[in-house]
């Protein structure tokens, strides 16, 4: 039995209509908050005797101006999306995943030794197959830490952190080692990069000349099927109750690290598909650099989102976009695309600092709801 | 066998564990201050970072090494003051804060290292100083007493945070702050400025953390000079325990470990290097896992102060 207060107010946010003004909110603060990132970033660039408003225009046009650059921004959503969705999940439950370059290498590595592995079972067993293997390896790699803060109270921050530096010196051991293409030993390379995976474990592309594969519609799908679990189901809507209020929680009989332990593992999954997607749709192979920033790109697009998993698939084009953008700006004005890494520094201080106005605005709503209640 | 054994290697490997401490043992014993006062900095590595790059260019447009010195203070500062306005002031989440931290100090450390300098070059920074008398006994001399200002400084930084925070009323303010803000304020502590000046410290410290990389260690700067190793700063305070000493003790064992390892890959021994990095991290996971439940930490640690809220 849950006490009063937590059943109460989840029952009114699953029963009432959406509040234009809380979305018109969620939307306000953090565009401001990019918006003031981007002039301080225009700041610099001018100290750097650059001209921003070139920089800036390249950066747009080169995400937005165009089919193959927007498609190419849809690729790179992709990853972000669903890192970003199982950041929605852990940081729902206030567990801070920084984990997600970690889980994204233990999915990719998977996705690469899997098929090549299998690879004479035909495409609709061995993708579906792949993409499992894949997310259940992401939870795994999200489930050490979960189950060390579970058991041992171990601060996941810093678990996760370590967990993304022993993933990435496995997998460069691992590309360059076991895993190497041995048709590029033989011609004398030693490039760090798998085999090529055979073509029946290829993720669908769905325009041609592009490499926009069906990794984006699965990202998709998923984005519902996340809201749907955090807000329709008892797991999810537990998971955020451990988030709210932990304390509240336990009297109410939910196993709160248990909770929290899950909501990593999940997290971690979701990175790993991101890994899978990479291998399968993208590169078709595995790599040096394969997580791209991804695990952390992806923890701005959720909070960008307001970690809905909704609000997080357009947040994930925009940054998408922002990436694509900063390469097409590298080549074009000599502007290193390390600007955008410090912008989205930014963007997370500013919406992480916004956060104590949308706090008292929610606070000020209460009052007035129950002023009108009493008036009532 | 013989060769890795030998007096000479030996030795090395110990010069090499003083000297590589020296960042960690800033950063950490910084970030220890604003843990402390209940704020955890985790963008010290985006700090580090900064100031790294601030006072190498510095030093490659100067030759100062004591101007370089200051400018990686001032960054560090500049830095801390942005941790501390989101952090303290905005009340913001601290790990995400410190995120965000992070991901500008690496980018805008990139940015104005590919701007600015573009290729990679060395600096003359602060040299090794041979102390007398002690600098001669044999073995120990080499070991202890033959390094720079700067890993000089990192080691006295021990003694002298120890004394601050255990012996001086600001240290016991700090921590009344970080153990109980409310019973702090109510006895007219300001609980904001005690944070901000910790945090500010804790940063200055980390500025120093990154020039002792750019202008002391390395004598060059490149795209995340610093890789993580501010990271491992924040997890050796816990490692520590709060505790100066502990963490002079956490930081020997990393930077041994580290230069056990490049040792070996010198002599060309066996070891897949990648392994041997891996080391490290699986040694700060373990090392968390075996002293959280063994220490206390400050009870208000990653908790922002609200009046009126218990």
């Amino acid at each position: 039995m849950p006490p009063k207060e937590i059943s109460e107010t989840s029952k009114r946010s699953r029963g009432s209509s959406i509040n234009w003004r809380d979305v018109l909110m969620n939307l306000a603060i953090p565009l401001a908050g990019m918006l003031v990132a981007l002039l301080i970033g225009a700041v610099l660039l001018l100290f750097l005797k650059v001209d921003p408003i070139k920089a800036y225009s390249v950066l747009l046009s080169g995400a937005f101006g165009s089919w193959p650059g927007f498609f190419q921004a849809l690729v790179k959503a992709t990853p972000l999306l669903l890192v970003g969705l199982g950041i929605c999940i852990a940081f729902r439950a206030s567990v801070i995943n920084i984990g997600g370059e970690g889980q994204i290498i233990a999915g990719a590595l998977m996705a690469t030794w899997w098929p090549l592995t299998f690879r004479e079972w035909p495409g609709w067993l061995l993708i579906p197959t792949t993409v499992i293997m894949g997310f259940l390896a992401g939870c795994a790699w999200g489930f050490i830490p979960g189950l060390l803060k579970a058991r041992l109270k171990v601060n996941e921050i810093l678990s996760t952190v370590m967990m993304n530096a022993i993933a990435l010196q496995f997998m460069n051991l691992l590309v360059r080692g076991p895993l190497i293409d041995p048709a590029g030993v033989e011609a004398g390379q030693y490039l760090a990069q798998s085999e090529r995976l055979p073509a029946n474990a290829w993720l669908v592309r769905l325009i041609p000349q592009t490499l926009l594969n069906a990794g984006a519609i699965i990202a998709v799908v998923l984005a519902i099927v996340v809201y749907i679990f955090l807000w329709r189901t008892t797991i999810g809507y537990r998971i955020r109750a451990v988030g709210l209020n932990p304390d509240a929680s336990r009297y109410a009989g939910i196993n709160v690290p248990f909770y929290q332990a899950l909501s990593l593992t999940l997290a971690g999954g979701f990175a790993g598909l991101a890994g899978v997607v990479e291998v399968l749709g993208v590169q078709h192979r595995l790599l040096e650099g394969i997580t791209g920033g991804y695990g952390f790109t992806g923890i701005v697009a959720a909070l960008f989102g307001s970690l809905h998993p909704l609000g997080t698939i357009p947040a994930s084009i925009l940054f998408g976009g922002l990436l694509v953008g900063a390469d097409k700006m590298q080549r074009a004005t000599q502007v290193p695309s390390a600007l955008i890494t410090a912008i989205l520094g930014l963007v997370v201080l500013f919406v992480v600092g916004s956060s104590i106005w949308s706090k008292r605005w929610a606070a000020h709503r209460k009052i007035d709801a129950l002023k009108e209640s009493e008036v009532a | 066998m013989d060769e890795i054994l030998s007096t000479g290697v030996i030795i090395g490997i110990l010069t090499s564990a003083i000297r590589l401490a020296t960042p960690y043992l800033y950063a950490a014993i910084g970030e220890s201050f604003a843990q402390s006062s209940g704020v955890v900095n985790l963008g010290v590595d985006g700090i580090m970072l900064i100031a790294a790059f601030a006072s190498f260019y510095v030093v490659l447009n100067t030759g100062s090494i004591w101007l370089g010195l200051l400018a990686a203070i001032l960054a560090g500062l500049v830095m801390g003051l942005l941790m501390s306005f989101i952090s303290v002031t905005l009340k913001a989440e601290q790990g995400i804060s410190g995120i965000g931290l992070y991901m500008f100090g690496l980018g805008l450390s990139s940015l104005l290292f590919n701007v600015l300098v573009g290729t990679v070059k060395t600096v003359t920074g602060f040299q090794p100083v041979k102390i007398a008398v002690l600098g001669d006994i044999p073995y120990i001399g080499e070991i202890f007493f033959n390094h720079s200002l700067l890993v000089y400084g990192a080691f006295l930084l021990v003694p002298v945070a120890w004394w601050i925070l255990d012996k001086t009323s600001w240290g016991l303010m700090i921590k009344s702050v970080g153990q109980n803000p409310a019973a702090a304020d109510s006895l007219g502590v300001n609980v904001d400025k005690v944070r901000y000046v910790s945090v500010c410290i804790g940063a200055m410290l980390a500025g120093v953390a990154g020039a002792s990389l750019s202008i002391s260690l390395l004598n060059l700067f490149q795209d995340n000079l610093t890789a993580g190793q501010g990271f491992i700063a924040v997890a050796l305070v816990y490692f520590g325990g709060w505790k100066p000493l502990g963490i002079m003790g956490g930081a020997l064992l990393f930077s041994t470990v580290n230069a056990f390892q490049l040792w070996m890959q010198v002599l060309g021994v066996n070891i897949p290097s990648d392994v041997a990095v891996m080391l490290p991290y699986l040694l700060t996971i373990a090392a968390l896992a075996v002293t959280v439940n063994r220490v206390r930490q400050p009870a208000a640690l990653n908790k922002p102060f609200e009046r009126g809220e218990s």
